[in-house]
This record gives structure tokens, sequence and C-alpha cells, in this order.
């Protein structure tokens, strides 16, 4: 029982006069009738799985009075009054949670449930607590503190109305129709899409202008000539020059047309492109955590080229074609009705077939892309650990882990092929077909005078057009779905929402001392809950150890403290303030981080030291790097601090990189400072280099260490032990080591280690002698 | 062949495993823990301490005599949860975050799945899906599914 516990006590006893959230609809009727008249209900917790784990409704309700359960499959209604020593706790395991009723001797009851409740158990655990107390001691529960969530009673934000806790677990699919949502997109660019459509409609117009030409020339023309007439020069010459102006106006209105279009949606798709990565870049690290590289730069790169694509060429290609269709058949019908309507007799056909096959192919086209990313997933994993894969003389695994991939991928696309090859040539046939029945149609009214020859002709000119770009139409299906696809996986991603949410309401901290407290903070990572109930305060200037063995919490707490998590339980304070309740930006700015594989970007020196702080002048990140103990070593770069670094830069050592990253840190000036294992990756020479240079760092700000060699963390005023994600120990090294618990053999087991080391290289060295010596 | 091994199990009356070992030692809280749980199920299980620290091998829990693989066997029964899907009834979309509503060898439930990432192949032809809440269903051979089942998981592998 430390401070926290109290601190959480204290709290949940506040909160006990909250109503208790009404009880779930179907179980008013079972429970209502079962209370007595006095009774009240204070928390419940509906459970999903039975005890031999299968899915079956019960609840666990506390009131007043007792505890009580009942199941969906019996009518049987348990019921434990409250009585001393009995106890109420939780664990979990895999996704399921377990609920334990044990008296002081055996174990009572005990229930099971899906994870997605425990939060409602929580709750559930601390009203009974609280009711037994009361019961024992008779000590009344203090009343409700304000701003907690009614559903879960984590403690609210400032500001905030809804819960971060209950809010996270709102699943909503995105809608079918995401190519529609690209209009967020266009809407910028109203103006020029405009004028593109007008000019699509001019240009399509002056299309279909020689068509028309051909019936006047074949009636008044070529026919009279054929029946002993001569030939107008001056008719023909009209005619013709119809012809070639209608041509050239087409020419240059289908220019700008083509133009203007190409420009706005190529400024779709970079705007499309630019909000993605922004977006992705404000999401947290968990959700980095469970991309992988490849698939979040091809969704970015190709995804978004082919949406520009089928702006740029075929959704334009598609509007003309139905502006051409549309004006066509009012062209077609306004010179002969019937023969019109008998023309455009297959176009209801090809559009059902066009539908069916959409269908069909959608699917098919997702599958593709899907099976894509697979391949450069492929890539992504082996090509960045080639090292291994080589030292492994692994490259025929690795390839045939590629040939598998690929092949799958050639299935997919096998298959898709099979309807998308049989599309076109149907297509095809169909317009023979039309065709076929225009001529039989035409000959047959021309027979009986209905229509000249001018007209049929015409309307052949027309209508071999027209089933043209219905060929073409048709292959809009592929590219809208293959587009709306890529649309999908790119709003994926910005539909996403960050799990580490800017506050609705922030507040702003002029100043930050550096206090950090850490109330009853728990984290669960999936179904594994890899901290629970922590809490420390930190004194402003403070430096604080954590220490434990790998896996026990250390690196999740800082990454907690660093808000690239959110907590699941508790709060970390700032000053006073809930981290959640600052901007993130904004309070990240107050953290300094100094990690394990200090990573430096493609630049220089100069601008990875001020990457921070864009805007630091040259003598600052001297001085940075001075403090850093990287000014000398800099120096001896040929190019000194405008020597390029990071991928295919030039090479630093890990010692040189760290100091690098320390100076970074140093020029933004944090009050807190964070070193996540800062110098294990590096030899004891190395490290001592480094840690003349932390001694710069830490001075006068809030420190958090995590180090594996406990050598390192001497200087620290207080050392947090933790094992399995809790505190066990709190003390500086003296006082941890008086105590001999966790941390004295901690300690203790590095020690001996240590001097294996040294008596090692002192045999090493003993050898090293001889051999010069023979 | 069945060997006795050398220590004793026996569940004591909060329902928690315990096990004596030869040298008379008691560790309250024993867990058991398949080192397969997909591939090899009863190949390899660990019986571990509270504090994850490994007391003792079990090679394959046939090995076992009777009575103690019970008290594995029904410890192990009431820890593990990885339902079999046996049918999808229907999905709310074919985009995720798509609500499922499914038939397991469990009984009927409902999860949401977050990602098509969360489909993980197995071998084939198995699948294991990870619900948002982090619970494994597993799908043991996706190809004697029924057909509309089938078709739903299509669209989304």
């Amino acid at each position: 029982m430390t401070a926290a516990n109290h601190a959480s006590t204290a709290q949940s006893a506040a909160l006990a006069k909250v109503s208790a959230p009404p009880l779930p609809a179907a179980w008013t009727e079972r429970v209502q009738p079962q209370l007595a008249a006095d009774e009240e209900v204070l928390a419940w917790l509906e459970i999903d799985l039975d005890a031999s784990l299968r899915f079956s409704a019960g609840i666990v309700v506390v009131s007043n009075a007792r505890l009580m359960a009942m199941g969906s499959g019996d009518e049987s209604v348990h019921s434990w009054p409250y009585q001393p020593g009995l106890t109420l706790t939780r664990s979990d395991h895999a996704g399921v949670g377990t609920l334990e009723l044990c008296a002081t001797d055996e174990r009572l009851a005990h229930w099971r449930y899906t994870l997605g409740t425990d939060v409602a158990a929580g709750r559930l655990i601390d009203h009974f607590t609280r009711q037994l107390n009361f019961h024992l001691t008779g000590r009344l529960p203090a009343p409700a503190a304000p701003g907690v969530c009614p559903s879960c009673e984590t403690p609210l934000l400032a500001g905030d109305e809804q819960c971060p806790v209950c809010s996270k677990e709102i699943h909503q699919p995105p809608s079918t129709w995401t190519l529609l949502r690209l209009g967020r997109f266009a809407r910028p660019y109203r103006g020029q899409l405009l004028a593109g459509f007008t000019l699509s409609l001019l240009s399509t117009a002056a299309t279909l202008v020689p068509p028309y030409l051909t019936m006047p020339l074949m009636d008044k023309v070529l026919i009279p000539y054929q029946n002993g007439q001569a030939i107008d020069p001056a008719l023909v010459a009209l005619y013709l020059s119809g012809l070639l102006g209608a041509a050239l106006v087409a020419w240059i209105l289908g220019w700008a047309r083509t133009y203007i279009l190409a420009l706005v949606s190529e400024r779709i798709g970079a705007d499309l492109r630019t909000a993605t990565y922004e977006h992705l870049l404000t999401l947290s690290q968990e959700y980095f955590g469970g991309k992988r590289t490849g698939d979040l730069m091809a969704r970015i790169g190709s995804e978004t080229d082919r949406i520009n694509i089928f702006l740029s060429l075929h959704l334009l290609d598609f509007a003309t074609d139905v502006l051409m269709i549309v004006m066509t058949t009012a062209i077609l019908m306004s010179i002969d009705v019937r023969l019109a309507l008998v023309t455009l007799l297959p176009l209801p056909i090809i559009a059902w077939l066009i539908h069916v096959v959409r269908e069909r192919l959608r699917t098919g086209f997702e599958r593709v892309d899907r099976v894509w990313a697979e391949v450069t997933n492929v890539l992504a994993d082996t090509i960045p650990g080639i090292r291994v894969v080589k030292a492994f003389a692994q490259e025929a695994r690795e390839t045939s882990r590629f040939r598998t991939a690929n092949a799958h991928n050639l299935e997919v696309n096998d298959r898709v092929n099979k309807v998308w090859s049989l599309f076109s040539p149907s297509v095809t046939l169909l317009t023979e077909i039309g065709l076929l029945i225009v001529w039989a149609f035409g000959i047959w009214q021309i027979a009986s005078d209905h229509i000249t020859v001018g007209v049929l002709t015409a309307f052949l000119a027309y209508i071999s057009r027209f089933y043209l770009r219905l060929d073409s139409m048709s292959r809009i299906v592929s590219v809208t779905q293959k587009a709306a696809a890529g649309a999908k996986r790119i709003f994926d991603i910005l539909d996403h929402v960050s799990s580490v949410p800017e506050p609705s309401t922030p507040v702003h901290l002029a100043k930050v001392t550096g206090r950090i407290e850490l109330r009853g903070v728990g984290f669960r990572y999936g179904t594994r809950s890899v901290t629970r109930d922590i809490s420390i305060d930190i004194a402003p200037g403070e430096m604080v150890g954590l220490v434990g063995h790998s896996g026990s919490g250390k690196s999740t707490l800082v990454n907690l403290i660093c808000r690239f998590y959110d907590v699941s339980e508790g709060a970390i304070l700032i000053d006073g303030v809930d981290i959640r309740s600052l901007p993130v930006a904004e309070y990240r700015q107050h953290i300094g981080l100094v990690l394990q594989e200090p990573f430096l970007f493609f630049g220089t020196i100069a601008e990875n030291i001020a990457y921070g702080k864009p805007a630091a002048t040259r003598a600052e990140i001297v001085a940075a790097a001075r403090a850093a103990h990287a000014h000398e070593f800099i120096l001896r770069l040929p190019h000194g601090y405008d020597s390029l670094v990071g991928e295919r830069g030039q090479a630093l050592s890990g010692g040189e990189r760290q100091r690098i990253s320390i100076a970074r840190a140093l020029l933004i000036d944090p009050p807190i400072l964070i070193l996540d294992e800062a110098t294990s990756s590096v030899d004891t020479t190395t490290e001592k280099e480094i840690q003349k240079a932390l001694d710069n760092l830490v001075r006068g700000r809030t420190t958090i260490a995590i180090a594996h060699r406990l050598s390192t963390l001497r200087d620290a005023d207080r050392l947090v032990v933790l094992d399995r994600g809790s505190v066990v120990e709190v003390g500086s090294h003296d006082q941890l080591m008086a105590c001999e618990g966790h941390y004295y053999r901690l300690y203790l087991a590095q020690a001996r280690n240590v001097d294996n080391e040294d008596s090692l290289s002192s045999v090493e060295l003993a050898r090293a002698a001889d051999g010069e010596r023979l | 062949m069945i060997t006795a091994p050398d220590y004793r199990l026996q569940r004591n009356a909060f329902g928690r495993l315990e096990l004596t070992t030869a040298g008379g030692e008691t560790h309250t809280g024993v867990v058991p823990v398949r080192a397969f749980p997909i591939s090899a199920p009863d190949d390899g299980i660990g019986l571990v301490d509270p504090h994850g620290r490994e007391l003792a091998w079990i090679e394959q829990l046939s090995e076992l005599p009777d009575e103690m693989r019970a008290l594995v066997e029904s410890e192990l029964s009431g820890r593990e949860f990885i339902p079999e899907i046996r049918r999808l009834i229907s999905v709310s979309s074919f985009a995720t975050p798509s609500t499922w509503q499914v038939e397991t060898d469990r009984g009927t439930t409902t999860f949401v799945l977050k990602g098509e990432e969360d489909i993980r192949r197995l071998d084939s032809p198995a699948l294991l899906i990870a619900d948002s809440h982090g619970i494994h269903f597993l799908i043991r051979d996706r190809y004697a599914l029924d057909a509309p089942s089938r078709r739903f998981l299509d669209r989304f592998l």
C-alpha cells in the first residue's frame, strides 16, 4: 500500500455518491425484483462469458447491501452479503478477465468476461471495497468529486465532456462512397473545374459536327451526282471547310480542357498526399507499431498517384463520354426518332453488363491491392535486414518467400483477369450486333422511303463513335474500382483517429517547472497489461532512475510520460495538469528525449542538432555541441558542422551519434529530460564520454533515466525499481542496498558480471603480454 | 510408458493450482502455459509460478498420470480462450473497422475487426483473427467454412 493507493481510495471514496448508470435494459427485469426496499444498485458488470468460457450473458451487481450475480442460463440468483474478510479481485490473461470473490479461507465465486468491460470491472471492485469498508467500519463514503466520466469513472480532463477512455471504443466503418469524399479536396479548385467542364462540353459538341455534315454531303452532293447531277464545288467547299473548322475547334478546346483538368487533378493528388502524410504524423506510436512501413509507403505513394491518374485521365474521359452520349442521343432523336430508338437498343444491355462485371471486379481489385502490399512488405522486411539474411545464408529462403508472395499475387490477378478479359470482347461483340441492327433497320426504312441514304450514313457515323465510347466507358469500371479501393485505403489513414487525441479545450502552460506526478497509471497493450497502478511524484529538478529487468515496463512508462501512448488507467500530471489536456506538440516541446539508438536524419550535423529548434543560431548549435562534448569530433570531420550524416551520409560511431542527439536535446533546453538507455549501446570508454555530456544535460532539469547498467544511475536522487509493471521499491542507491531487496539482488547480479568482465580482460591482457614476450 | 514426475499437483480452496516439488517446497498459483498453443498444443507445457519462473516442463500432456493431467487440463481450459469460428453470420461492412457476428465453438458473439492486418495467416488453411480487444479467434480451416462465410471472409483477405 503506497501513497498511490491512498490517493486512489481517497478519490474513490469521493466518488461514492455518483449515481450508478442505469442497469442495462435486458437485466432490469431480473434484478429489480431481487432488490429489498431500501436497497440501491451502485455498480454492475455485464459479463459475457460463463465459467467454462462459453459466450453467455450474465451480470454481477453491487448494491449497498450485497454482491449479487445471475446468468442468462439459469434462474438462480447468487448473493453474498458484506462480511469481514471478503475480497473482490480481478486479473486478466489473454483477453479474458477474471473477477474473483474470496473469503479468508476459500474462493466463493469467480466470473469471466472479455476485456471490453474491464473498466466496469474496476469500478465494480471499487464500489464493492468501499461498501465493504462502510459496513465494517461504519465510515460514510465521502461525497462525489465532479468531472468524472459517468460510464467508467475516469477523471475527465478540464473542459472535455467526452471521456477519453470510452470514446476510444467507437468503431465506425467508413462509407462505401469513398470516392465522393475526394470532393473535399476538389473544393479549392471549383473555378478551374467549372472552366474545364465548360470546355469539355464545347469540345464534345465540336466533335459531333463532322458526322452531322455527312448527311448533307451524302444527300445533296453524292446521291444527286450518282443520279446524274453535277457536283457543286461551292457547296462541297462549304461542307468540307465546316468539317475542317469543327476539327480545329475540337482540337483547341480539347487541348485547353485536358490541360486545365490535368493541372487541377495533379494539385488535388498533391493535396491528398500531403494531407495523408500530415495526418499520419499526428497518429500515435500505437498506429505505427501495428503497421508495416512498406504498406504505409505504398498507400501514400502509389495510391495517391493512382487516384490522381484516375481523376486526370479516366474521370475526364468518362465525363466526356457521358456528354457525348447525351448529345448524340439528342441529335439522333432530332433526325429520326424511330431509327434513334433502334440504335439505342443495345445501350441498356451494355449498361447491365457493365454493372454485373463491376461488382465482381471491385472485390478482385481490392484483393489485388492487398496482395501487392504483401509483395512490398516482403521487400520492406528483407532489405533492411539484409545483414541477417546474408549472415545466416538464407537468401534462398527469402527468395522463395518473395516467390510465394508473387505467386499469390499472380493467382489473384489471374482470377481478376479471367473476368476482365471477357469484358472488352463482349462489349465489342455487342457493338457489332448494334451496328448490324442499325444497318438492317436502316435499309428497310430506306426501302420504304422513310429516310434518306444520308440519314443512315450519319447514323452509322454517329453510332460507330457512340459504341466506341461505350467500349472505352466500360474501362471506367475497373479504374473507378481501383481508384475507389485506393481512396478507401487512403481514407483508412485519414479516418484513423489518433489514440493520443488533441484536447478539445487545451490548457496552455506558460512555464513548466518539471513536476511530474503519476497517479495510478496503468497501461494495456492489446490484452497484455504492461504496467499497473504506478504512482510516483517527481519534484522539479530531481533525477529519477528507473530500474528493472527488461520487460518490467520502464520504456512503457517513458512512452506514457512522453505521451506516445495514452494511459489506460490513471493519469499523468505535469505541474498539476493532466498531460491529456495539453496540446500534444506543445507538451512534447518541454521534453528532451535521448534514446538508446539515436536517429540522425539525412542532412548536415548542424541541421540534426537543430532538429527540435530549426531557428537556432550557429552560436547556439556550437554551444550545445560543446556542452554535449561533440564539438571536437565534429571539427575533426572534413566539413565540420556541414558534414552530411544520416542514411548514406558520414559514418559516425555509436558514441558520436549519441552525443549529437544529446546536443539536440540540450539545444531545446527542456525542463524535463528523458534518457532511455542512453548509454547502453556503447562500450564503457565511450560511456564515460557520454556520461560527461549527460552531466551537463541533466543539470537543473527533471530527469528520468532508464539504464540497464546500474552504475550509470549512481547520481540519481531516487531510484524506482519496477518489476512486471509495478513499482516494487523506491529509494536512493544506499537505502535500497541497505534493505537488501529487489535492487540489491539486481545490483549484485550485475556487479558479479562486471567482475567477470574485468577478470576476463585482465586474463587477456596477461596473455597479450605473454605473447609479446614470446 | 508413463513415469510419475517428481512433483505433485493439487488444487487449493482458492481454486489455485499448487505444486509441491520433490524437495517438499510448495508453490501456489502455478500456471500451466502451452509453448505452442496453436501449432502443437499438446507438446511442451511449462508449469510456471506467479512470478513467471518455470517450475516444471511437461514434454507431452499424455506423459502425465491421469489425475495430474486432469488438473492441468482443467486449469488450461479455464485460461485458454481462443474461440474457434464455425460460421460468419454477418459483417457490418467490408471496410474496416467492421463488426462481425460469428458462431464459435463457445457460442455466438460479435466482435470488432480493426483492420485487415489483424487477420493473421497461420499455416494454410488456418487463420487467426484478433479483435479490437486483442481476443484471438481461430479459423482452423477456412476452406471448410460454409459458402456464405467464405464469401464474407474472402472480402477481407
